[in-house]
């Protein structure tokens, strides 16, 4: 398979939805005006942890034009998760639609819908609520003090460790005997590293429009990661059969796991069945922030101990997440910053991973790419810069003595999953020594390194670190695909894949249009919508190209073996001697048939049949692409400005589907790292609220402010994947963290353990250290 | 009030509403390619040319806009034919989630139009006001070298 010539995979070919959105068709699902709509508008909690004891809405529902005010008194009570995740969800079933406590400032309160957003906007401050404020709990060290206020007291929530310690999630792992095995190591380091929330920012916020069809069947027009999961969620919330569900994910303006979430689609279903009306709900930037979904911020410990040669005997991980006010993804983030990094160093015998999940009154986490992975690596890779220092071997030789190689295994794999065991698994592909080594010579590593150039007053340093990931979720996460023949010899492929801006249409075209003989445009691809394509668990955990590619490749060849049947008779043939390539059925004489013809036999022929297939793929391994990653850093000693001169990113994704979207795909995972890196970091008054919930505070990179990200897909092929792919949608956004911290160390000698890394921060490193800053 | 505007060359009489923003009144007129990304000016999803420069429709008022020249996204494709820099965009990867592409796409017209051949630098800061979460910029950037090579092979 390896040295088959391709034809359409590996091309840089248009994406399928490209002229649409160049030439910006109404194709996202706020684009759609429907008539005598209904506007919804949210009243959020100003409290960080409260009891609501009065809510009164008859002044609200007075005001001329309001025809619904939602609060806990007239919706369903029973506890769910917004996390949308496959049956049965991981994450604990803590929330209500509405409430009667709330649990930090911006939980939801009341909604109302109304003829337009002012009006709405407007009746949403004539509800009158009385709140008993409750002592609240600020951080991670107050979640877990003795005697902190219990913020899930409810006796109705499920899933959770511990309510009454403000405990979501606790996972202990222990493989060999990690206590005695730094005890005996040459050389022992030790590091804690902290992130704070973020915000995924997706340019496109939250939309959801609903209306009830001709056969008064709920349609839920939404931008979503998760379309399957949204209508199972909706309908058990609301008690309506799946049967009378539809969602349609039109194309989605991001979503970097903030749209794997129910957030909006419930209330507006439940507007739209009470008033029979379409109805629009959309959040604005400001929302987006504070009601919606962050990263988990998180305390990580990580100890090291190695023999004098720098080969690890021991790896140990202590996590300590923070969920926010509902334990959405809280034991998956928090297993998977152990589960995506800890194999990456897979020769260490002993190796332990502990870590906690808790309650805190302050916006909710949820699965932000990266998933947890991207709070482990910052401490990990941290902890293998400073174990290269105090050994004295170079960074990227210290990588090379100890990273997992193709053929070896993790007991890792095995002890965790996602909320359970995971699965045992052999790397079948791994480039990371030649992503190395030629990410090290594109930076110039051997030449820069330790050298801490000055340019007047800036400092330049080097810095690297190396990552792995996965490629969905093994054993658990399925995808399907429906290719049915046009008797044009064009194809219909029908996908639950849910393409939320990362080009997966696309690239399961050319997959499917690889396999069939034909040119991508004879793929009309349609994805993501439950009444008419097949099911997927929807975009996260890096599982498309892997998991939905795998279904379409085995749907395409089953529709490949029946076009050859039927061409077989027309060219009295055996079809085991027949080939398919451009457009045409040929035979070993040298005879063929145009796939139209085919078509035109197989619907009007004899033995009339629709050509086709439905095809699923669940993977029973998870094959993780691998990431080099090297950054040249400028760091200015007399304010503390960080500039990312130079970044590097040499990936092994297996084969690239479409070279340009794999590359795309860690441009803007490198981008958003460094941005997370540098800059951003949602802040808060003592009381809870967010200070800088817009896009003015809360700096995210722009064009100047970062360097030309130089990706490198260096070459490997995945034996399991399709036509050899592996995923790569998030490992990038691991990176820049500590590949820029370690280059700061490179270049002024400080280690820098907290993120964002501000001038401030860099400052009282520097005075700390007691070096020179001006 | 009533004002009268051009929009993509169609001159309209149009009644707006006090307070009724540029971009409210371009997707009441089926300009959807002009984005609701935050309200305050901040991200660029909502650019558009406003009398051949670019403007955030979001930060000016529709009444502001009487006897304006305004052209959006929707204005660019003639007779079939894709903008050079919409076709660049698809070429060099450059369309993502294209929630950003058509803000991003104006204020690359614009940049252009005042300077035919920028440098990288100057692309950079041509794009300053338009924010991308998907692409890291890099073929974004790419995407407006590529178009004004092709301007020049037009010459």
């Amino acid at each position: 398979m390896t040295d088959t010539p391709r034809n359409v995979v590996g091309l840089n070919e248009r994406k399928v939805d490209g002229y649409s959105l160049v030439t910006g068709k109404p194709v996202f699902a706020g684009d759609v005006d429907f008539p005598d709509c209904l506007h919804v508008k949210f009243l959020y909690s100003p409290h960080a942890h409260a009891r609501i004891t009065a809510i009164a809405t008859h002044r609200a529902e007075a005001l001329p034009g309001v025809a619904v005010v939602l609060t806990h008194e007239n919706t369903p009570l029973r506890r769910f998760t917004t996390a949308g995740q496959g049956y049965p969800e991981p994450s604990p079933y803590d929330a209500r639609m509405f409430d009667t406590k709330v649990r930090f400032v911006g939980d939801r309160v009341a909604a109302v819908a109304a003829k337009s957003p002012s009006i709405a906007a407007r009746a949403v401050q004539l509800i009158d609520v009385q709140y008993e404020a409750l002592p609240a709990v600020l951080s991670i060290d107050e979640a877990v003090a003795a005697g902190a206020p219990v913020i899930h007291d409810e006796t109705d929530a499920t899933g959770v460790r511990d309510p009454s310690r403000n405990i979501v999630a606790e996972v202990l792992v222990e493989v060999g005997d990690p206590e005695t095995g730094l005890a005996e190591s040459a050389a022992v380091v030790e590091t804690v590293c902290e992130t704070p929330y973020a915000q995924h920012t997706p340019l496109e916020p939250h939309v959801v429009q609903s209306y009830l069809d001709n056969d008064q069947r709920l349609v839920l027009l939404t931008s979503t990661q998760v379309p399957f999961h949204v209508r199972r969620i909706v309908a058990r919330l609301l008690d309506l059969p799946i049967a009378r569900v539809r969602v349609i994910k039109p194309r989605v303006g991001g979503g970097f796991g903030v749209k794997q979430e129910v957030l909006l689609e419930d209330v507006a279903a439940l507007v739209t069945l009470r008033t029979e009306r379409p109805v629009r709900v959309e959040l604005t930037r400001p929302e987006e922030f504070y009601a919606s979904r962050t990263r988990h911020p998180m305390r990580v410990g990580v100890k090291l101990g190695a023999d004098t040669d720098g080969r690890l005997g021991a790896v140990s991980m202590e996590a300590i997440s923070n969920t926010g006010a509902y334990g959405t993804h809280g034991l998956t983030v928090l297993s998977n910053a152990g589960s995506k990094t800890l194999p990456l160093y897979n020769k260490a015998p002993h190796v332990r991973f502990d870590g906690k999940a808790v309650y805190t009154n302050l916006p909710v986490g949820g699965a932000y790419r990266g998933y947890g992975a991207t709070q482990g690596y910052f401490a990990l890779e941290t902890a293998m810069d400073e174990l290269a220092e105090q050994l004295g071997i170079d960074p990227v030789d210290l990588r090379l003595r100890n990273h997992i190689r193709a053929g070896e295994t993790s007991p890792i794999f095995e002890e965790i999953g996602e909320g359970r065991k995971g699965v045992e698994q052999t790397i079948g592909s791994c480039a990371l020594e030649e992503c190395l080594r030629v990410g090290a010579d594109r930076i110039g590593w051997r030449a820069k390194r330790g050298l801490r150039r000055r340019d007047g007053s800036w400092a330049h340093g080097v810095g690297m670190s190396i990552h792995m990931q996965g490629s969905g979720i093994p054993a658990i996460d399925m995808g399907a695909a429906t290719i049915k023949m046009n008797d044009d010899g064009s194809f219909n492929l029908l996908v639950g894949a849910t393409d939320l801006g990362t080009g997966s249409d696309t690239i399961l075209g050319q997959i499917a249009a690889e396999v069939l003989g034909v040119p991508l445009e004879k793929m009309i691809v349609y994805s993501s919508d439950t009444d008419m394509t097949p099911f997927d668990v929807g975009a996260y955990a890096s599982s498309t190209t892997y998991v939905s590619g795998n279904a379409v490749r085995r749907a395409a060849e089953s529709t490949r073996r029946q076009i050859l049947e039927v061409a077989a008779a027309m060219l009295s043939s055996d079809a085991s001697h027949l080939r398919l390539a451009d457009e045409q059925v040929i035979a070993p004489n040298g005879r063929t048939v145009d796939l139209a013809d085919v078509c035109l036999r197989a619907f009007y022929g004899t033995d009339q049949l629709q050509i086709g297939a439905t095809a699923s793929y669940v993977g029973d391994q998870s094959p993780p692409p691998f990431l080099a990653s090297f950054a040249e850093v400028a760091v200015e000693t007399e304010t503390g400005r960080i500039k990312v001169v130079d970044y590097v990113a040499a990936v092994d994704c297996g084969v690239a589907i479409h070279p340009h979207a794999a590359a795309g795909q860690v441009e803007g995972a490198i981008a958003n790292g460094i941005g997370y890196a540098l800059t951003e970091e949602m802040t808060f008054s003592p009381h809870g609220r967010i200070r800088n919930p817009s896009f003015f505070d809360y700096k995210i990179p722009a064009a100047p402010d970062l360097p030309d990200i130089d990706v490198i897909l260096v070459d490997s092929y995945e034996p399991t994947g399709p036509m050899g792919a592996k995923s790569i949608a998030e490992i990038g956004i691991n990176a820049p963290i500590p590949t820029i911290a370690n280059a700061v160390h490179d270049a002024i000698g400080v280690r820098l353990k907290a993120t964002p890394f501000t001038p401030e921060r860099v400052l009282r490193a520097l005075r700390v250290l007691g070096a020179p800053n001006g | 009030m009533s004002i009268t505007l051009t929009i993509n060359g169609q001159g309209r009489a149009v009644e707006v509403a006090p307070g009724e923003t540029l971009l409210e009144l371009l997707r009441r007129a089926g300009c959807k390619s002009v984005k609701l990304g935050c309200d305050t000016g901040d991200c660029g999803t909502c650019a558009v040319l406003l009398n051949g420069r670019a403007v955030n429709a979001c930060m000016l008022l529709a009444v502001a806009c009487d006897g304006c020249s305004v052209t959006t996204v929707e204005g660019l494709e003639v007779e079939g034919r894709l903008h050079d820099l919409q076709s660049a965009s698809l070429d060099s990867g450059g369309v993502q989630c294209g929630f950003c592409t058509p803000g991003m796409i104006m204020a690359a017209v614009d940049l252009l139009s005042r300077n035919p051949h920028p440098t990288d630098e100057e692309i950079r800061a041509g794009l300053a006001g338009n924010l991308c979460r998907c692409t890291g910029y890099v073929k974004q950037i790419a995407a407006v070298r590529m178009a004004h090579a092709e301007v020049d092979d037009h010459d």
